[in-house]
């Protein structure tokens, strides 16, 4: 090696703070063929590869970064999508930080390989040369499988299951797939047509995908393996938002963040009244709650106009489950945080709309089940907080239509499907599940791995019922 | 696409489009309602089921024209198709033999009134169906009630038809006259409430379908939260049937006044692009 390794990523090109609060426009504008290169240049090409261990859906990250090096773009992204079908989203939303990157060595001293930076490079630069080509599929098995849900674990379940020759229907109670990906993940973070890119892909690998399909009223499980599917792969996500159940939740202005970024994203409220989903956004928002979605919100609620946006949480910023890159983003953005602190009320005039919060302030006390140090309120501590809108992120639950009419399907305490964590089996034969539904609400990619273990677990249960004819 | 094949004017401002929609067709039921959406630009609006037939494959829906959407779903002709079409949605009416039920619709709400009421008579019930409009040329469906009933009591504000007043003067006299086991009521808010006010002194189950605002329809958002028994309820995965003593309908008046200005905006925007204001 003739030059020392930067100890710092290549800097990610992004949109000014005071301008991207204008526009829902990406954020991140990503790697230049040059910045990429560079990038790839830190990587030591480890033997052991440990990245690799960090990554729910095993890609071989040396092997495609290595390539980069070489400017063999074409090979780098064929190389990623042995494992990955969805990598201009896992590019953008991954925690990268948590997985493949927490392992690299670099990151003993100092940052390590931006890998997620790399993958997004090469997954756009292969959208960018046009047409993507499906990669040769596995000889047609004749069996049928059902995909419940069209998000990072039903779309990579679909994915792998098609390639080893499988005919695969997914099916998505909304009016364009994606799931999460469409309906909660803003336009700013992830652009929806990079979405429907990917899945075009997918559709691409002989996926049939059918919208306005709403599992558990259209039709039954039992009914589609009665119907010819000899499997069904559960991953209906974390659908079913939290309220507080505190005082004024149901005021005009108080939304859930479902339904607030729903409006938003998948409906496209800020591009009202061309589009017609209204949205309200009043000058002073507070989001409740600071996991990813809560940041999601806060940001979201700027670009639609609001003065202020607050996010209000009862824990410190050391507890704030959001991705540390969302939160920076949400700083610079202007989002301010209202720490150790939660509202017990929502005020409204007389026509129901909100006018203020009272809040109570918390201190840290002993750590709690979760690990993380349990907030107390402080007595007497209560006081008033002027917002005109409020958002509560505080998390969601498993959505029961598909549970509900799903007899002997064995749930958790929580509600979520109990399911093997290796396998996606679950109680019903034939049945499996992956994703949120499974493990409530997580992240994309661990979704989509779970998606692509089910898949493996499915190929092997059908295979080993025996030879089937086509169709 | 789902196209449209039949359209009807009911009275004006009232229409009945019915669409093939064979999936959901065979599985609807009574008291079910769906979701479409008319091309791209377009907003989720959920309209109830007034009838459903499983070997055309098609539902029927009818709506009064009340905001654009409403107004360009009317414009609407056979032939042409709507993008999004999705069901059948939420809690079917738990029909069953209750003995001698009520079934009042009033406005629009007669539409959703007729599968359920027909469905009771189905199961045995003894049907009295009581119908009420502003004038009698809003009046809709007399005749297919009437099938659907055992005996069917007409209202209109005005006196043009039938009694001179609301369905809820009927419905107390009938109240009074026989032991009646349950009710339903469907139409707006205001005509709900007062039909569960009505039949609370004489301590009468009555059952009404609330109609919030929704996006999905699948309990995903909570924007159609609904409070009963002071408990927050989703309209589209716990309802749209409720307990009408136990709704609290100043919240429900309320929530549904949610975007009224922004309704204004987006009629007046479509309505000018499309050539002149067609509001009436």
């Amino acid at each position: 090696m003739s030059m020392p390794v930067s100890t710092r990523k290549t800097p990610m090109p992004s949109q000014p703070p005071g301008e991207r609060i204008r526009n829902f426009s990406e954020v991140a504008l990503g790697y230049t063929e040059e910045m990429a290169r560079q990038e790839a240049e830190r990587c030591l090409q480890c033997k052991k590869a440990p990245c690799r261990q960090g990554c729910p859906v095993e890609i071989d990250i040396p092997a495609f970064i290595g390539r980069i090096k070489e400017g063999d773009f074409a090979g780098a992204i064929e190389k990623v999508k042995e494992k990955n079908n969805l990598p201009a989203i896992c590019g953008r939303v991954c925690p990268q930080e948590n997985q493949c990157e927490k392992y690299c060595t670099l990151a003993k001293k100092g940052e390590p390989v931006g890998i997620g930076r790399l993958e997004r490079f090469v997954a756009d630069y292969q959208l960018s040369q046009g047409e993507v080509e499906p990669p040769a599929l596995a000889t047609p098995t004749g069996f049928r499988v059902a995909v419940i849900g069209s998000g990072p674990a039903g779309l990579t379940a679909a994915a792998d299951l098609a390639r080893m020759g499988h005919q695969v229907t997914v099916f998505e109670a909304l009016h364009v797939p994606g799931g999460v990906l469409m309906y909660g993940i803003p336009e700013f973070r992830l652009p929806k047509e990079i979405v429907q890119r990917e899945i075009d892909y997918i559709r691409r690998l002989g996926v049939e995908i059918r919208t306005n399909s709403v599992v558990g009223k259209m039709v039954t499980v039992d009914e589609l393996l009665e119907s010819g599917f000899d499997a069904v792969f559960i991953g209906t996500g974390a659908g079913l938002p939290y309220f507080m159940g505190i005082p004024g939740e149901n005021l005009l202005g108080v939304y859930s963040a479902n339904e607030f970024l729903t409006r938003t994203n998948l409906m496209k409220a800020y591009l009202f009244p061309e589009y017609l989903t209204p949205i309200k956004v009043g000058r002073r928002v507070a989001v409740i709650g600071a996991g990813n979605v809560a940041m999601d919100a806060a940001r979201t609620a700027l670009r639609l106009g609001a003065e202020k946006s607050m996010i209000v949480y009862r824990r410190s910023a050391e507890e704030m489950p959001a991705r540390k890159e969302e939160v920076e983003h949400a700083e610079e953005e202007g989002v301010e945080f209202h720490l150790l602190t939660s509202p017990v009320e929502i005020h409204g005039d007389e026509a129901g709309w909100v006018t203020g919060m009272t809040c109570i302030r918390y201190e840290l006390g002993e750590p709690d089940a979760s690990g993380r140090r349990r907030p107390v309120a402080i007595p007497g501590s209560e006081y008033r907080m002027e917002v005109d809108t409020v958002v509560i992120a505080i998390g969601q639950g498993p959505n029961p239509l598909v549970l509900q009419t799903t007899p002997g399907l064995e749930l958790t305490k929580k509600g979520t499907i109990a399911a093997d964590e290796e396998t996606g089996a679950t109680s019903r034969e034939g049945v499996f599940a992956g994703g949120d539904i499974v493990t409530g609400a997580a992240t994309v990619i661990l979704a989509m791995g779970a998606g692509k273990k089910a898949a493996r677990a499915i190929d092997a249960y059908l295979r080993q019922k025996g030879e089937k004819g086509n169709g | 696409m789902y196209p449209i094949v039949k359209k009807r004017i009911l009275a004006p401002g009232i229409k009945l489009l019915e669409v093939k929609a064979p999936d959901v067709a065979r599985k609807a039921q009574a008291g079910q309602f769906i979701i479409l959406r008319i091309d791209e630009p377009g907003e989720r609006i959920p309209l109830t089921i007034a009838d459903f037939n499983r070997e055309e494959g098609t539902i029927t829906t009818i709506f009064q024209e009340v905001g654009y959407t409403t107004w360009h779903l009317g414009q609407l002709e056979e032939g042409d198709a709507l993008l999004d079409f999705v069901g059948p949605l939420g809690r079917p009416t738990e029909i069953e033999n209750y003995g001698r039920v009520v079934c009042v619709g009033g406005g629009v709400g007669v539409a959703p009134i007729y599968p359920i009421a027909r469905a009771l008579k189905e199961a045995g019930n003894e049907v009295i169906s009581i119908i009420g409009a502003r004038s009698r040329e809003l009046l809709i469906l007399e005749e297919e009630m009437r099938k659907v009933s055992h005996e069917l009591l007409v209202s209109t504000d005005d006196g043009s038809y039938g009694h001179k007043g609301f369905v809820t003067d009927l419905l107390v006299r009938v109240l009074q006259e026989k032991k009646v086991d349950r009710v339903w009521g469907i139409g707006p808010v205001v005509m709900m409430k007062a039909v569960s006010e009505a039949t609370r002194p004489f301590g009468v189950p009555t059952i009404v379908s609330m109609n919030p605002i929704m996006v999905d329809g699948t309990g995903m958002c909570g924007a159609c939260r609904v409070s009963v028994g002071g408990e927050t309820k989703f309209g589209c995965v716990d309802g749209p049937e409720f307990d009408g003593h136990q709704v609290d309908w100043d919240l429900a008046v309320q929530r549904l006044r949610m975007y009224r200005d922004e309704e204004a905006r987006a009629q007046a925007f479509h309505q000018e692009k499309r050539g002149g204001c067609q509001c009436r």
